[in-house]
């Protein structure tokens, strides 16, 4: 009996539920017995038979039936990109929280800097936040993350809030739809890591309304019409682009 | 002591196979990454996971798997004569127990070097907290969203008058002439957790064992009931994402 | 118990000090606003008396558990108080189990404090035989969801688990059972001062930015009874006064919570 990983988490969680309704599954729900569909992410098998792991939405996908989870903690993949915070300071790396059970090194041969030996603390200091990439996870999770990457940097300014990573996915919307929205009528900048941290930045009060637009997304990521709910939101507290404004009428 | 009467009565107007009132509520505690709280009678005990996170002290990773650390703690208050706070010899050996049944469902070995840390706070006792700790926590952990196989409903059967009794209160424990507790996933029978103490015929046991299975399914639904209440899915009108969350800066 | 360090980010530290530039605090409250509070009395069976209470997202149970037991020397008349407060590992990632630390000992003496200076509890009618036998309370507080603001919230849940506190005379062969003779109603309010604003109530983001603290506990009649300042920064004499008024005034406001 072993638990299936999934190879990459977004294969797992675009496309999925495509006509058929959302099933919450718990720990223990038996998926699939009659050896039609192979065990996806998510999920276990024994005696022959495909168990939900995890608590989650079932979903089915070329053969495979998999458990979109809808908590945990956040477990990085190479290549994912993640708002980080310095919590330590070495001569020659910082220790960086990725809002995962790990914390990743960051050494000074990965960032955009010449960094002299000791004098790791003139770049980045503890309770920094910076904008990183997984290099690489090997078999027991250690982690390197990496800045030596186009947009990869220092994040200064702004406010950063964290959700549950299984949440990503909802506040960035189909296609970007949901985030693209939220920035349009707030006027702010937006970066959400897949490691559950939204990193904003705009003017004050529509960095507020921003924030306040995803929690309503957190907190009702399962529900009924939310994108008109959260338009109808920003709405009530942006002032509308004159240009559309004048389109509607 | 007579704590049932002629006609199978007990002392809380139970029949010998029947559970007290059980109330489980997933998700209740902001800060941890997952909790519960349940009512088994006048039993109230509150369970919180964190992790997998990482493990303090560094001596006690393992580099192949995640060590589930479970703590069990009794409130001051939450029996008769004020307990002194702080961890004494029973909840450390109960402690150890609900690890090794928790351990046993979690999925360890995809957290390599992490802990997941367990923490039932017993809030009010009226026997049967160590049965009440197990079915909270399972329940936690899902709400956790760790992986796990399933979740361990677990529930005390006793003997009292001589009769074979399912989940003993206060005054069936403290009088009665045997407990049972066991903790168990009823989908496969494993048995996770079982202790026992006092004085049972083989065939005594063979019905207390009889008893405690068929609550245990009754408690199983109930956890999931509960779980499915914290989750409920109203029928979503977009789907996720298809790109990864990279270029989202604009 | 112990509480771990917790690295603050520079952008949330930075977010907070922006909105207050403003007038503004991170949950859009007024500076002089506490988050919903929800009082539940009774919660446990197995205490004399308790209280759980909600102040936004931080929960705290209190229980008082009654004995009898030897008066102190120097007061042979009197019963005894005891405050005893847990930061228990379930209520936050930062609470570590063990021996109580500096947090939770300054939370338990500042409770206590707050208790006995005020003469809530008529103490003098506690004892049973002069020298010999008084009642004991323990008042235990248990955090259960750390999110700011203890102070408040073990203080409310004691007030309240006091006020439904029955004395178990009849268990201990010292007649009829009573309620805990109550004289005097306190309650204790909180503020922390960020960058010469003063906060009331504040969240755990607002305590992680604080440079200073003051809990000021007054009585029913607004006259003070226990103060407390923490944290390493200074107050000036002018933000003691504005805490002190903003005490009193919701001071009374809390109480009728309460009732």
């Amino acid at each position: 009996m072993q638990f299936q990983k999934g190879k990459k988490r977004s294969e797992n969680m675009n496309k999925e539920g495509q006509g058929s309704s959302r099933e919450i599954v718990l720990p223990g729900d038996l998926l699939e017995s009659g050896g039609r569909m192979k065990a996806g992410a998510g999920t276990y098998v024994q005696d022959g038979k495909v168990y939900a792991a995890q608590v989650g939405i079932k979903s089915v996908k070329s053969n495979f039936v998999n458990v979109i989870p809808l908590g945990g903690r956040y477990i990085p993949t190479p290549g994912d990109s993640v708002i980080g915070k310095v919590v330590d300071i070495g001569p020659s790396n910082w220790l960086v929280d990725i809002n995962s059970p790990y914390p990743a090194p960051l050494h000074v041969n990965e960032v955009p800097w010449r960094v002299d030996f000791g004098d790791t603390a003139r770049f980045m200091n503890v309770g920094d936040t910076l904008l990183a990439k997984v290099l690489m996870v090997d078999e027991t999770k250690r982690v390197q993350v990496t800045m030596k990457e186009q947009g990869l940097r220092k994040l200064q300014g702004g406010q950063i809030v964290e959700i549950s990573y299984s949440k990503v996915p909802r506040v960035i919307g189909k296609g970007g739809s949901m985030i693209q929205m939220i920035k349009n009528m707030t006027n702010t900048r937006i970066f959400v890591g897949q490691n559950g941290r939204i990193w904003l930045d705009g003017e004050i009060e529509n960095i507020v309304f921003a924030i306040r637009a995803i929690r309503m997304i957190e907190e009702n990521a399962q529900t009924m019409r939310l994108t008109e709910r959260v338009k109808e939101y920003l709405e009530s507290v942006c002032k509308p682009a004159p240009a559309e404004d004048a389109e509607s009428r | 002591m007579k704590l049932i009467s002629d006609d199978g009565i007990r002392y809380d107007g139970r029949k010998v196979d029947e559970l007290r009132p059980i109330r489980i509520e997933a998700g209740v505690l902001k800060r941890a990454d997952g909790s519960a709280y349940v009512e088994f009678g006048k039993n109230k005990v509150l369970a919180a996971v964190y992790g997998p996170r990482e493990c303090h002290p560094r001596h006690m990773q393992n580099p192949a798997k995640a060590i589930v650390q479970c703590k069990y703690n009794m409130i001051a208050f939450s029996v008769g004569d004020r307990k002194r706070p702080g961890p004494d010899r029973r909840s450390v050996e109960i402690s150890k127990i609900i690890s090794e049944a928790l351990d046993y469902v979690v999925f360890t070995e995809n957290f390599p070097r992490t802990s997941i840390d367990v923490y039932i706070e017993v809030l009010q006792a009226n026997a049967g907290t160590r049965c009440a700790g197990p079915t909270a926590a399972s329940v936690a952990l899902a709400d956790a969203g760790i992986p796990m196989k399933d979740l361990v409903p677990s529930v005390a059967v006793g003997k009292v008058n001589d009769q074979v009794v399912l989940d003993l209160q206060k005054e069936e424990d403290n009088y009665g002439q045997a407990d049972l507790p066991i903790a168990m996933i009823p989908r496969t029978g494993e048995i996770l957790l079982m202790q026992m103490d006092g004085h049972m015929t083989r065939a005594e046991f063979d019905r207390a064992i009889e008893l405690g299975v068929g609550a245990c399914k009754r408690i199983y639904d109930i956890q999931k009931d509960a779980l499915a209440r914290r989750y409920t899915v109203e029928k979503t009108e977009e789907e996720p994402a298809e790109e990864a969350p990279s270029e989202q800066e604009g | 118990m112990k509480m771990a360090r917790a690295v603050m980010s520079e952008i949330k530290r930075d977010h907070i000090h922006k909105l207050l530039a403003k007038g503004r605090r991170v949950d859009n409250r007024a500076w002089d606003e506490f988050r919903p509070i929800s009082i539940q009395p009774g919660f446990s069976e197995t205490a004399e008396g308790s209280a759980r209470v909600r102040i936004g997202n931080t929960d705290v149970l209190v229980g008082v558990k009654m004995t009898v037991g030897e008066p102190f020397a120097d007061t042979p008349n009197k019963g005894v108080l005891s405050t005893n407060a847990e930061l228990i590992p379930l209520a936050s990632p930062t609470f570590e189990s063990g021996p109580p630390d500096e947090h939770s000992i300054e939370l338990a003496r500042v409770v206590d404090r707050g208790i006995r200076e005020s003469q809530m509890v008529d103490l003098e009618a506690m004892c049973i035989e002069p020298e010999k036998e008084v009642w004991i309370m323990f008042t235990d507080i248990y955090v259960l969801d750390y999110d700011g603001n203890l102070f408040d919230a073990a203080f409310l849940g004691a007030v309240a688990a006091l006020k439904n506190t029955i004395v178990p005379a009849k268990d201990n062969d010292k007649g009829e059972d009573f309620p805990l003779p109550i004289r005097h109603f306190p309650m204790s309010v909180t503020a922390v001062q960020i960058e010469n604003s003063i906060l009331v109530d504040p969240t755990l983001d607002e305590e992680k930015v604080a440079e200073a603290r003051l809990t000021v506990t007054t009585d029913e009649n607004g006259d003070l009874r226990a103060m407390q300042k923490g944290l390493a920064g200074a107050l000036t004499l002018d933000q003691v006064y504005k805490v002190i008024e903003t005490s009193q005034r919701l001071g009374n406001d809390l109480r009728k919570l309460i009732g």
